[in-house]
């Protein structure tokens, strides 16, 4: 059941050293407040789960809060490499980061297995390439009607899953619109989540009759971020900065800069900062 | 004459391999600049997917990432992840898809995972992400990549996603129904599959280029096909077109 909290106290009570973490958001509404809070709270040890880590788990990986990756597509999109997460792999900084490696397709598949109660997901897929013989929790089943040999994952279930979306009501019914990713999927296949949004509303506007994606009793905690997927986007509310993208390729190739730029910008500051980020784009709209 | 770049002509004849009624899973860069490119020219009404899960999507500007909110508001409907994946990518429904890599082999067997070894690698390169499946489930794949000795290799350091496996029937071999690449488009030159060995053959060289450059930036012995075309220069109107495209883009991003 849903209860509205800080941000704080959400991480707090949901995120645990140890937890195996999916924080998604395909492009659009990525949970970057979160993050930076489970930095402030250094949680230890995490399993991180994400499509594509982008800049919220190259920050994570290097204020060395993970010892597991679980990923499919690890650059910094349209710029480059994400070098927190190359440091970690090819020189062990700030230490040893495991890998566990998949295509987008075993890990969306993944993600709804886990949603559906599934204990694996089957596809067809990883056919003839390498990545099967670096994850051996890639295996291959035969089809028992049609003998047509497929791949399976097993399914995930994380601790806790972390997303941000535009709107929930006062109950904590969360509604996303835009680009959908594998949010409603990750929240369905966890024990736990944490949901933050850009405003909690007394109703909510019927834009679409489709637009709830999530009701308050699939949720556990819903805090009001404004601007709290910056960097990245909040379809009609901010559009992404792709700027600060490219600024990320520079504040984060040497290890001092980084941790400079991650003292001044998250461990000193709170989440109110994200509203100031991406208030010109409201005064813009009004 | 008019000027341009290797990368223009690479990108105009990669547009130009597209048709008006295809549908086309579009990757971030130049498959995105050559997919746009043709759906402003030749193809109005080429159906574009990204795999954030925009159907039919129109922008008026390249987005930077995948995602980007200009894909979804030019849209004809945005679908999840998983669906994109299962429904309309394993379903059978994309009739191309477009991919680039970081290396390439004869066979346009591609590596987007690492340089080196996988366990210690000198460049940990973004990984495959839709690749490995797109590779397999299109009805033909497009590469688009310019070339070089770093990137044209004898032997990938990691396969992330299959083309023609070793040649001949080995594609056919592993079960797979889908054609692979038919085109591979760089920045001097056209190949496409030699019927028999599916080794990738210089079928038509850019205006310009010389077959000494072509192997000069290619790591294996290059084949011609028996006849070899020139590539038609790009036309004053591709040329224009795809210039204003960059330049809405560039505005675009200079003032966000």
């Amino acid at each position: 059941m849903a209860r509205i909290t800080s941000l704080a106290e959400a991480v707090q009570s949901a995120v645990h050293d140890g937890d195996t973490v999916a924080m998604e958001g395909f492009t659009h509404l990525i949970p970057h407040a979160a993050g930076h809070e489970i930095i402030r709270q250094a949680r230890k040890k995490l399993t991180l789960i994400r499509m594509t880590p982008d800049l919220i788990y190259d920050q994570l990986i290097g204020m060395g809060c993970v010892s597991k990756l679980v990923f499919s597509w690890g650059g910094n999109p349209g710029v480059g490499s994400l070098h927190r997460l190359r440091d970690a792999v090819e020189n062990g900084w700030p230490h040893k980061l495991e890998l566990e490696e998949h295509s987008h397709a075993a890990l969306a598949n993944a993600y709804e297995a886990g949603a559906a109660g599934l204990p694996c997901a089957i596809f067809r897929g990883y056919i003839g390439g390498d990545l099967p013989r670096v994850n051996s929790r890639i295996k291959r089943v035969i089809c028992p009607f049609t003998g047509e040999e497929l791949a399976a994952v097993p399914a995930l279930r994380p601790d806790v899953a972390v997303i941000h979306a535009q709107r929930a009501d006062r109950a904590g019914n969360v509604m996303i619109e835009g680009v959908l990713g594998v949010q409603k999927e990750a929240v369905l296949a966890s024990k736990r989540s944490v949901v933050t949004v850009e405003e909690i509303v007394d109703e909510l506007p019927e834009r679409s009759l489709n637009a709830i994606v999530l009701p308050h009793w699939t949720v556990d905690h819903v805090v009001e971020v404004p601007g709290g997927a910056f960097p990245s986007y909040a379809q009609g509310y901010y559009p992404r900065t792709n700027s600060f993208y490219k600024e990320w390729d520079a504040i984060s190739r040497e290890r001092e800069p980084f941790l400079g730029w991650m003292k001044e910008n998250v461990l000193m500051k709170g989440p109110e900062v994200f509203a100031q980020q991406v208030r010109k784009f409201r005064v813009a709209a009004e | 004459m008019t000027d341009y770049t290797p990368n223009e002509m690479m990108t105009i004849a990669a547009a130009r391999a597209l048709k008006d009624d295809d549908v086309c899973f579009v990757g971030i860069g130049m498959p995105s600049a050559a997919a746009n490119l043709a759906r402003l020219t030749h193809a109005p009404n080429i159906t574009l997917i990204y795999e954030s899960g925009t159907l039919g999507t129109k922008p008026n500007i390249l987005p930077l990432s995948i995602g980007d909110g200009e894909l979804c508001e030019t849209a004809l409907t945005t679908v999840s992840v998983p669906e994109m994946f299962r429904y309309w990518l394993q379903g059978g429904r994309i009739k191309v898809g477009f991919l680039g890599g970081a290396q390439i082999d004869r066979f346009a067997n591609l590596n987007t995972t690492v340089v080196g070894s996988y366990d210690s690698p000198k460049v940990r390169l973004p990984g495959g992400g839709g690749a490995p499946e797109i590779a397999t489930s299109c009805g033909e794949i497009f590469i688009i990549m310019a070339q070089s000795k770093r990137s044209f290799v004898e032997k990938l350091d990691f396969v992330t996603s299959i083309g023609h496996v070793s040649g001949h029937d080995s594609r056919a071999g592993l079960g797979v129904q889908t054609k692979g690449p038919t085109k591979l488009i760089t920045d001097l030159a056209q190949l496409e599959p030699d019927p028999v060995t599916k080794e990738m053959t210089v079928v038509s060289i850019h205006p310009g280029v010389t077959r000494e450059q072509i192997e000069g930036n290619t790591g294996w012995k290059i084949a011609y096909a028996a006849k070899v075309a020139e590539t038609p220069p790009p036309s004053p109107h591709e040329l224009e077109v795809l210039r204003d495209l960059h330049a809405r883009t560039r505005r675009a991003q200079e003032a966000a």
